[in-house]
């Protein structure tokens, strides 16, 4: 018999069988999350498979956001916040209020996901978890709302897709364009209901914020989860940012003889800065192909880069200089944290100083409704996760996607720029390092 | 629902659907299915909401579904009284929200033979898809064992209803 990869084991051992991929078991999940766009629809479901009775299979691992519609652009967002803030009231769930920040930021932060958990969201993006390697997806309503009374779920145990990354990354080059040149390698849908597995020296020694970009965009291209093998810098940003300890289970570790459905590699050095065309993540190309297309907007935020040192970097590019005529710059931290520690360094005032607009924590327009959306015509370059058509609003705008370096150098001259032409830092974990949160 | 004699209109559309053109995001206010079903398309096919009739069929390309969560997407086409959707691949998880909620979902590989407007019906238990515009039947993949003992539970729904009370 072959070894199990880390989606194997993962379900091996929360479902309590020998699961191999293929077969589908009931899992045993440690995390629950929703927010104030799939929440309500969530909540009729428990109410209805519990009579209106619950009670929460488990309340403080029922994690609740206000991040979407936040702060409320409509009355109809408003009431939906406020059966949020009812039914976590009622039933005694954990909830987050609007400005507290993105889901999967926040969750990442208070240590919800940590190493060996099986963290379910109705939200695409819950395979952001994987970079701390627990194992996150996205689920609907009704699989959600079951399982908030069982905490139990069903699954398909995935294949595994590896992409191995050997050697250092070149200057410019960091974990956002690894992920959208995967994507464009493998094709929008190249790694549906399968696992992705990021491995290789390059990704072992990224700092925990860089890894779960990897698996927060394993989604785009289709993927079940986006799982990184847990280590001791992971331990130590939990620790950091909790002040609890914790470990990483015996059973949280792949089988040399594993098999994987197909393996990518790569070599770090001849990785370039990629941009995702529109209106797919597919679309991506060398930095080069696009250089000096015209922009309207840079957004920088999201749950895929929205994080303080993500934020640095386009600080440090921006630093002292003014936007280039004609663009425009929302700023959205992804979480509280990440905003205050904007305020307590100082680039808060540079981006003010610089002429953007740094919004409260949430998603802003990535989400398409407010804060920000695009017009008729207008073009953004923004380091979000999506570009599909009227992502950022108008169906007649669009949105390619960078890294934050690749915004902040288009950011000084209105045109997407090759961010090797600006000075650049790369970022360890702000939170390990002494930045306070 | 789903005769196979009885023919509805098939609505085509291509490969990598998203759950933004189903439902586009400024619709998720609401969990009402008719409330969603009134905007479904909206964008990229202003007129199918109002063009729509019970008994139609959905028809996809490659990767229908991808992008977002939302369950909404395929609750808007529940709220539409389309009776099913056909594509040639699916997403994963509008795949598995649609059979949560008792959408019928086919993976046909020779869907892109249907035309726009051509009067087709579903044989579920036959696992065909029938096109009586152009008397051409394809087949579909069927279920595995353990989502058809969901369907045949009545959805998941009604399956934790019956866990909860310990009948499961
Ligand atoms: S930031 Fe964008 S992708 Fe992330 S959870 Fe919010 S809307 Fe979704």
């Amino acid at each position: 018999m072959t070894g199990k990869t880390l989606s194997e084991k993962f379900l091996s051992e929360k479902s309590g069988t020998d699961a191999q991929a293929g077969e589908y078991v009931e899992a045993e999940v440690d995390t629950m999350l929703t927010h104030d766009v799939t929440g309500p629809l969530t909540f009729d479901v428990f109410e209805d498979v519990t009579a209106g009775d619950g009670p929460l299979a488990k309340p403080d691992r029922t994690v609740i956001t206000i991040d979407h519609h936040a702060p409320a652009d409509g009355v109809k967002a408003a009431n939906n916040h406020n059966h949020v803030r009812e039914f976590a009231d009622e039933y005694g769930a954990v909830q987050y209020e609007v400005g507290d920040g993105i889901c999967h930021q926040v969750l990442l932060e208070d240590g919800f996901a940590a190493p060996g958990d099986l963290v379910i969201g109705a939200d695409s993006h819950s395979t952001t978890f994987g970079g701390v390697g627990a194992f996150g997806t996205g689920v609907g309503s009704t699989d959600l709302g079951t399982a908030f009374a069982t905490s139990e779920l069903w699954f398909r145990v995935p294949e595994t897709l590896r992409f191995e990354v050997h050697g250092e990354l070149p200057d410019g080059v960091y974990s956002k364009d690894l992920i959208l040149k995967f994507i464009g390698d493998v094709g929008f849908d190249g790694c549906t209901y399968m696992t992705a597995e990021y491995g290789g020296s390059a990704i072992e020694s990224m700092p925990v914020h860089e890894r779960v970009v990897l698996s927060n965009m394993a989604i785009e291209m289709g993927g079940k989860a986006g799982l990184v093998e847990p280590d001791e810098r992971v331990l130590e940003f939990l620790e950091a940012q909790t002040g609890k300890a914790y470990t990483i289970p015996d059973w949280l570790e792949a089988d040399d003889d594993a098999e994987y459905a197909d393996v990518h590699t790569y070599r770090a050095e001849e990785l370039e800065p990629q941009v995702s065309k529109p209106s797919n993540p597919e679309n991506s190309v060398p930095v080069s192909e696009v250089v000096g297309t015209d922009i309207d907007q840079l957004f920088v935020g999201t749950c895929t880069n929205g994080r303080y040192e993500d934020i640095r970097i386009v600080a440090d590019i921006i630093e002292g200089e003014e936007l280039a005529p004609g663009v425009r710059m929302v700023v959205v931290p992804a979480s509280r944290t990440v905003y205050k520690q904007m305020l307590e360094t100082g680039i808060m005032d540079t981006f003010v100083d610089a002429g953007a607009i740094v919004q409260s924590a949430g998603c802003g327009p990535c989400f398409g409704t407010h804060q920000g959306v695009l017009g008729d015509g207008d073009v953004s370059l923004a380091t979000a996760n999506r570009n599909f058509p009227g992502r950022e609003g108008s169906m007649d705008s669009s949105v390619y996607l960078s890294s934050p370096a690749t915004v902040g150098a288009s950011a000084l001259y209105g045109e997407i720029t090759d961010p090797r032409t600006v000075e650049l830092e790369r970022y360890g974990d702000a939170v390990v390092e002494g930045v306070s949160s | 629902m789903n005769d196979p004699a009885q023919p509805g209109t098939a609505w085509v559309f291509g490969d990598d659907i998203d759950t933004d053109q189903i439902i586009p995001s400024r619709f998720l206010v609401s969990s009402d299915p008719a409330e969603l079903g009134e905007h479904a398309f909206n964008d990229l096919r202003p007129e199918f909401p109002s063009g729509v009739e019970d008994g139609d069929f959905v028809v996809g390309g490659h990767n229908f579904g991808s992008g977002s969560s939302r369950e909404h997407a395929p609750l808007s086409l529940v709220g539409t009284g389309v009776d099913g959707v056909v594509a040639q691949s699916f997403a994963r998880i509008f795949f598995r929200n649609a059979i949560n909620l008792g959408l019928p979902v086919l993976i046909c590989p020779e869907a892109g033979q249907i035309a726009d407007g051509d009067e087709i019906s579903l044989d579920l238990d036959a696992g065909t898809v029938i096109n009586h515009s152009t008397n051409e039947s394809y087949d579909a993949e069927s279920l595995p064992e353990f989502l058809q003992t969901l369907v045949d539970e009545g959805g998941l729904k009604s399956y934790t209803k019956r866990k909860i009370s310990g009948e499961l």
